[in-house]
């Protein structure tokens, strides 16, 4: 698409004016202090050999378990996280801020605790714990609790990226659209979240690479089993203790795949 | 808010410290001493109550106590760490600092085996090693990848037992959290979790567990520029984990003479 | 009656009272603030009656009695459209699909939604910008699409509001003309503070001033004949009202105006209403004597251009006279001054 608008952010010819100069030092010191720590990584890759590191039985099972279960939990998020940015964003009843500080909590809080609090829950004794038990389900130690525990972290990126976006873009459009026949379901559809898509996106984004890296609320929650609970973090980690080479050699991997996943995103929400 | 009251305060609380600072040259000649001990997160108790039983001995003389899961310890001495001592959960981290030449010679001081953790009551009727095989029964172990996990993997197979495992974890800590919190029905821990654990868990001794004995060593870090008074503060440390007395607090803790 | 709205929304001051008639255009005329925003979103449905019933077609979209709803369709069930002052085009939306928005949501299918749209864009004179995103359109093609957009979800009642405020002042006329010839048939309510929009565009003009309708009539003579100082100063006149002397309008401050009486027969103490062009006022220093003129004493408030002329307010009444006139007077905010008027200029009625 080329429109003037559209163009006028590209002008070679454009002076841009305001930033004082000065902010280029801290700047460039901030981007170095999350860059650097990367590069260093790619450093201590033992790059011969790096093939077979990443490829063995168990780093296997871990990465497509990572991917799965991020996977179902990024779609989780999305199920429950859209309609409840919504009705933090548009929703008027009493507690609305309440619920709103209270669905950001994880977002702050050590995903040990999260761990702890989701044991709390669907545990053998937590507060659902017993009645899911009674159905025949067994959470703990399941892909099932993995998924969970990363939803749980993960949830909150997507409902406080969304929620801001809709805040953002007000709701004029969608009084435009009920006035021309429009249904609640047809406007949220067409025009609501088409409106939000970039915040939508990146939301999605956050949520997937939280899900992925997703540590402490799992080895708590889930346990740490191959194939079943033990994904790239956890299996990192437990490298660590005995082949450091091929902990290094999976935290590459992550950090590639975060990296990808955010690249082609990005490209693809870009206007 | 009176600025001019806290800068008084401020005032008085340099000259304290300055006196004390003076009254501690005047009494003792060791006074800025200092002792790193590194020793293994599982030793956490027995060091803490050690250190300070050696200060008492040792006026004037400070422990400084690095408590981190052995195989960081050892890294970190790699890298340069300036440590005195070294106390390891495991013999194979000790040897290889010993390879590398950075420690002395290392010493056995405690050992500790394996027992079974169930919760509170045993809701599963967990008696013997073999009940662990039983079909449906929840157990956490340790990955064969840490000390406890190779342990663990060297009694079973003494008896020749397969075990389906719900979760093998990357610490002994996280095998006796899942067992306090009820949500395995049995885990394979040592002795002095099951101790330091009181009565939020059960012990279920077993006999196997004699299969595998897990040693603690000990040992001076080689260290340039230390003078003849630290080198014979830091022996004395080693030797006072050895005594009697070092040992019965060990013992008070679960550990087992070796 | 197509259409009728009897509503009272105290929180924001607003009762009113309107009613149009099949295939006809009210304009609602007043300043702003005056609560006609209010009107047009109690019969969009973007805002309840607190008491009052509004209807279309015989059918009821709101009821409410001293607060408690009765009745409520929501908006997008009432086929009444919304036209604001921004375009409000949907900016993910090509033009063409914009356009297609309202008969797509009421069920069309893809094609016949297009091509619906298209017969729209042709009317509206941009067909060539149907693959546009509202982006690349200007201010004056936007909002025609937006009006194209609002009538091809075939409205059973189409709300204006202010659609001309937000546009340059030169793309108006054109916009203007395309909206007089689409609203022929389409029953319309047009919410303005332009005089022209509602002599061009309404069949009949409700004066709203205060949150209530003050004046209500065919287009023509209200605004040659305004009893309220708001359509009287839309319509670019002075007015005073009084009561009647016999041979004069005797105003609250005291003053008598003389002027033509198109009226036999009026009664003495009838409320009266004097009206008179500003160009008819001349304006002195010093009080002139001489030939019979009504004469009003007051302070230079402002003075704006007005074509060749300039307009000078006083507290009282507009005067429209020349620069040089302005110049010689050394008329500036503050200063006092007196105008006249020939009573053979004063326009005087009952009302």
């Amino acid at each position: 698409m080329s429109t003037g608008r559209t163009t006028i952010a590209h002008d070679p010819a454009a002076a841009p004016t305001g930033l004082p100069r000065w902010t280029y030092v801290p700047a460039v010191v901030g981007g170095l202090f999350v860059v650097l720590p990367l590069l260093a990584l790619g450093t201590r890759v033992p790059w011969t050999g790096y093939w077979t590191l990443v490829t063995s039985e168990p780093a296997r099972a871990a990465l497509v378990l990572s991917l799965q279960t991020a996977a179902t939990s990024t779609a989780l998020c999305l199920v429950l996280g859209i309609p409840l940015a919504l009705v933090l964003a548009r929703g008027r009843f009493p507690g609305r801020d309440l619920l709103r500080s209270l669905v950001l909590v994880p977002l702050v809080l050590p995903p040990v605790v999260g761990g702890i609090a989701l044991l709390s829950t669907f545990g053998r004794r937590g507060l659902l714990g017993e009645s899911i038990e009674v159905l025949g389900l067994q959470v703990a130690f399941s892909t099932t609790a993995v998924v969970l525990a990363q939803t749980f972290v993960a949830l909150p990126f997507l409902v406080v990226s969304l929620e801001g976006a809709l805040r953002t873009a007000g709701s004029r459009y969608d009084v435009v659209a009920a006035s021309l026949g429009a249904g609640p379901t047809t406007v949220l559809r067409r025009v609501t979240l088409p409106l939000v898509w970039p915040g939508l996106v990146s939301g999605t984004v956050l949520a997937f690479a939280r899900a992925l890296g997703e540590f402490g609320a799992t080895l708590t929650f889930a346990g740490s089993l191959q194939g079943v609970t033990r994904t790239l973090p956890l299996e990192i980690y437990l490298q660590r203790e005995t082949d450091p080479d091929a902990a290094v050699a999976l935290s590459l991997l992550l950090v590639a795949i975060a990296v990808v996943v955010i690249a082609v995103t990005h490209r693809r929400a870009a206007p | 808010m009176t600025p001019p009251r806290r800068v008084a305060a401020r005032a008085a609380l340099l000259a304290a410290s300055a006196a004390v600072t003076l009254a501690g040259c005047s009494t003792a000649a060791e006074a800025d001493t200092t002792l790193t001990v590194f020793a293994a997160a599982s030793l956490a108790q027995a060091f803490e109550q050690i250190a300070d039983d050696f200060e008492a001995d040792h006026p004037g003389v400070d422990v400084l106590l690095n408590l981190a899961g052995s195989s960081s310890l050892a890294a970190q001495i790699q890298q340069g760490a300036p440590a005195d001592v070294i106390a390891s959960a495991d013999t194979a981290t000790m040897d290889r600092l010993v390879t590398d030449g950075l420690v002395g010679v290392p010493q056995v001081f405690a050992t500790n085996t394996l027992q079974i953790a169930v919760p509170p009551g045993n809701p599963a009727d967990v008696a013997a090693l073999t009940d662990l095989a039983a079909p449906g029964l929840r157990l956490v172990v340790c990955a064969p990848e840490v000390p406890c996990g190779a342990a663990t993997t060297a009694v079973v197979g003494d008896a020749g037992l397969t075990l389906h495992p719900v979760s093998e974890e990357p610490s002994v800590t996280d095998v006796l959290g899942k067992v306090t919190s009820g949500e395995a029905d049995a885990g394979l821990v040592y002795v002095t979790d099951v101790a330091r654990a009181g009565d939020q868990v059960e012990g279920v001794a077993f006999p196997e567990a004699d299969g595998a004995v897990n040693a603690y060593p000990i040992a001076t870090v080689e260290r340039t520029g230390r003078t003849a008074d630290e080198t014979e503060l830091t022996e004395a440390f080693v030797d006072a984990v050895l005594s009697s007395e070092g040992r019965s607090t060990l013992a008070d803790l679960g550990f087992a003479a070796p | 009656m197509t259409f009728t709205l009897t509503a009272t929304v105290p929180s924001r001051g607003v009762d009113v009272t309107l009613d149009v008639p099949e295939g006809r255009t009210l304009a609602l005329l007043g300043p702003n603030g005056a609560g006609k925003s209010t009107a047009l979103g109690l019969a969009a449905g973007t805002l309840r009656p607190h008491d009052g019933e509004i209807t279309l077609d015989g059918r009821v979209l709101a009821g409410a009695r001293a607060g408690r709803t009765t009745t409520w369709v929501p908006a997008h069930r009432r086929q009444v459209a919304l036209l604001a002052q921004d375009p409000m085009l949907f900016p993910h939306l090509t033009v063409r699909d914009n356009v297609a928005f309202g008969p797509r949501a009421q069920g069309r299918s893809r094609r016949g939604a297009g091509t619906a749209a298209d017969r729209w864009l042709d009317a509206i004179g941009l067909a060539h910008l149907a693959e546009r995103r509202p982006a690349g359109l200007s201010g004056g093609q936007a909002q025609r699409v937006a009006i194209a957009r609002a009538l091809a979800a075939a409205p059973r009642l189409l709300l204006l509001d202010e659609p001309m405020a937000a546009l340059d002042v030169d793309v108006t006329p054109a916009l203007r003309q395309t909206l007089q010839h689409l609203l022929d048939d389409q029953t319309t309510v047009v919410a303005t503070h332009d005089v022209l929009d509602a002599l061009l565009l309404a069949d009949e003009v409700a004066v709203v001033d205060g949150g209530r309708v003050v004046e209500r009539g065919p287009t023509a003579e209200i605004l040659s004949r305004p009893r309220s100082a708001f359509a009287a100063s839309v319509a670019g006149l002075n007015l005073l009202s009084g009561t009647w002397t016999g041979d004069g309008v005797s105003t609250a401050s005291g003053a008598v105006v003389h002027g033509y009486a198109s009226h036999p027969g009026v009664a003495v103490g009838a409320p009266m209403t004097a009206v008179f062009r500003p160009a008819a006022v001349s304006l002195h220093l010093r009080d002139p004597h001489g030939s019979p003129r009504n004469t009003f004493r007051g302070t230079v408030r402002s003075v704006e251009p007005r074509g060749d002329l300039l307009r000078v307010r006083t507290d009282q009444l507009a005067a429209d006279v020349t620069p040089q006139a302005v110049a010689e007077l050394a008329l500036v905010p503050g200063r006092t001054v007196i105008g006249t008027v020939k009573a053979a200029e004063v326009d005087v009625y009952p009302g």
